[in-house]
């Protein structure tokens, strides 16, 4: 039982290092999408029961209620050199999970921010985050076939970018479009301005 | 209907770790290289250690991977792994952090891996 792993599932024996690049969006955006396509190994997940305190505590009752959800988080693996590998993590994009998200932020990288242009509002909680967090992070928009374009000038507008931070424009399902999100973050954390042309 | 404790599921989370509820170190992420001290003994451990260790006795794995394989919610996972590396069964590497990158060698190893993908 659980022991019946081939050798792909493991990581390569010289792998000695870890790098943690955490991938963030509202619900329903394409994250779990975006590590399937990226990770070399079936991409998994990891549960974790949360339990939260209702939202009504009143003093007089003294009831406390408390409800335990199940938060799914998928993850993936890229082995980028003979001794680094590279995991990814998709938050949870619900509200209720940010202290889940915040935990999972520490010790990370940088992040991505998965933005669907048909709703830009959504996108701000995770941008908010990872400005929070201190860390590096790219924008992602992932093209929906029937989603708006806009010019880049239009998204950083909206989202109130900085113009140092990347904007890139992916299809999550495809591996290279979806690879190159990373690209320009890393890029862009080593100083370089990263050329994007349009898709 | 009584307001007591209720039961929520087959096995309570703590059971499998031996009763204790919180790892002993803070130190360990889901990006964590797993490795096996080949020298230990494996015989007293408990059950779950055990199996943790029959799972990373092959190869390399993050803590992550160790959760999902083994069925295991991700804390519970933490509180055994934190006791297998407290007693030296396994070695853990933890992932670098942004704010740990001072020279620019490791981003540069990481996106030449990206693009030779």
């Amino acid at each position: 039982m659980g022991s019946t792993l081939s050798d792909r599932d493991y990581v390569p024996d010289r792998v000695s290092q870890s790098v943690k690049i955490v991938v963030l969006g509202s619900f329903g955006v394409g994250k779990t999408t975006y590590v399937r396509a990226v990770s070399e190994i079936r991409s998994m997940h990891t549960e974790e029961a949360m339990t939260q305190a209702g939202e009504a505590i009143d003093d007089l009752s003294g009831v406390r209620d408390k409800t335990t959800t199940t938060v799914t988080m998928d993850f993936g693996r890229l082995t980028l050199t003979t001794d680094l590998v590279l995991y990814l993590f998709g938050a949870p994009g619900q509200d209720r999970f940010l202290p889940m998200v915040t935990q999972l932020m520490d010790g990370a990288l940088g992040a991505l921010v998965l933005v669907d242009t048909r709703r830009l509002d959504q996108s701000f909680t995770s941008i908010d985050l990872v400005e929070r967090a201190g860390l590096p992070y790219a924008i992602a928009v992932n093209t929906f076939p029937d989603a708006p374009t806009y010019a880049d000038t239009e998204i950083r507008d909206s989202l109130t970018m900085e113009n140092s931070t990347p904007l890139v424009r992916i299809d999550a399902r495809v591996r290279d479009s979806a690879k190159r999100a990373l690209i320009a973050l890393i890029s862009n954390m080593l100083g370089r301005p990263h050329l994007e042309t349009a898709p | 209907m009584s307001r007591g404790r209720q039961r929520t599921g087959m096995v309570r989370s703590y059971t499998p770790t031996g009763g204790v509820a919180r790892p002993t170190r803070r130190t360990l992420d889901d990006a964590t290289l797993l490795m096996v001290d080949e020298e230990k003994e494996l015989r007293g451990l408990e059950p779950e250690p055990y199996r943790v260790m029959e799972l990373c006795r092959p190869g390399r794995l993050s803590l992550a991977e160790v959760s999902y394989h083994l069925h295991l919610p991700r804390t519970v996972t933490t509180v055994i792994v934190a006791h297998l590396v407290d007693s030296g069964h396994l070695i853990a590497r933890a992932p670098v952090p942004a704010a740990s990158v001072h020279d620019t060698a490791l981003l540069e190893r990481i996106l030449d891996g990206l693009h030779a993908l």
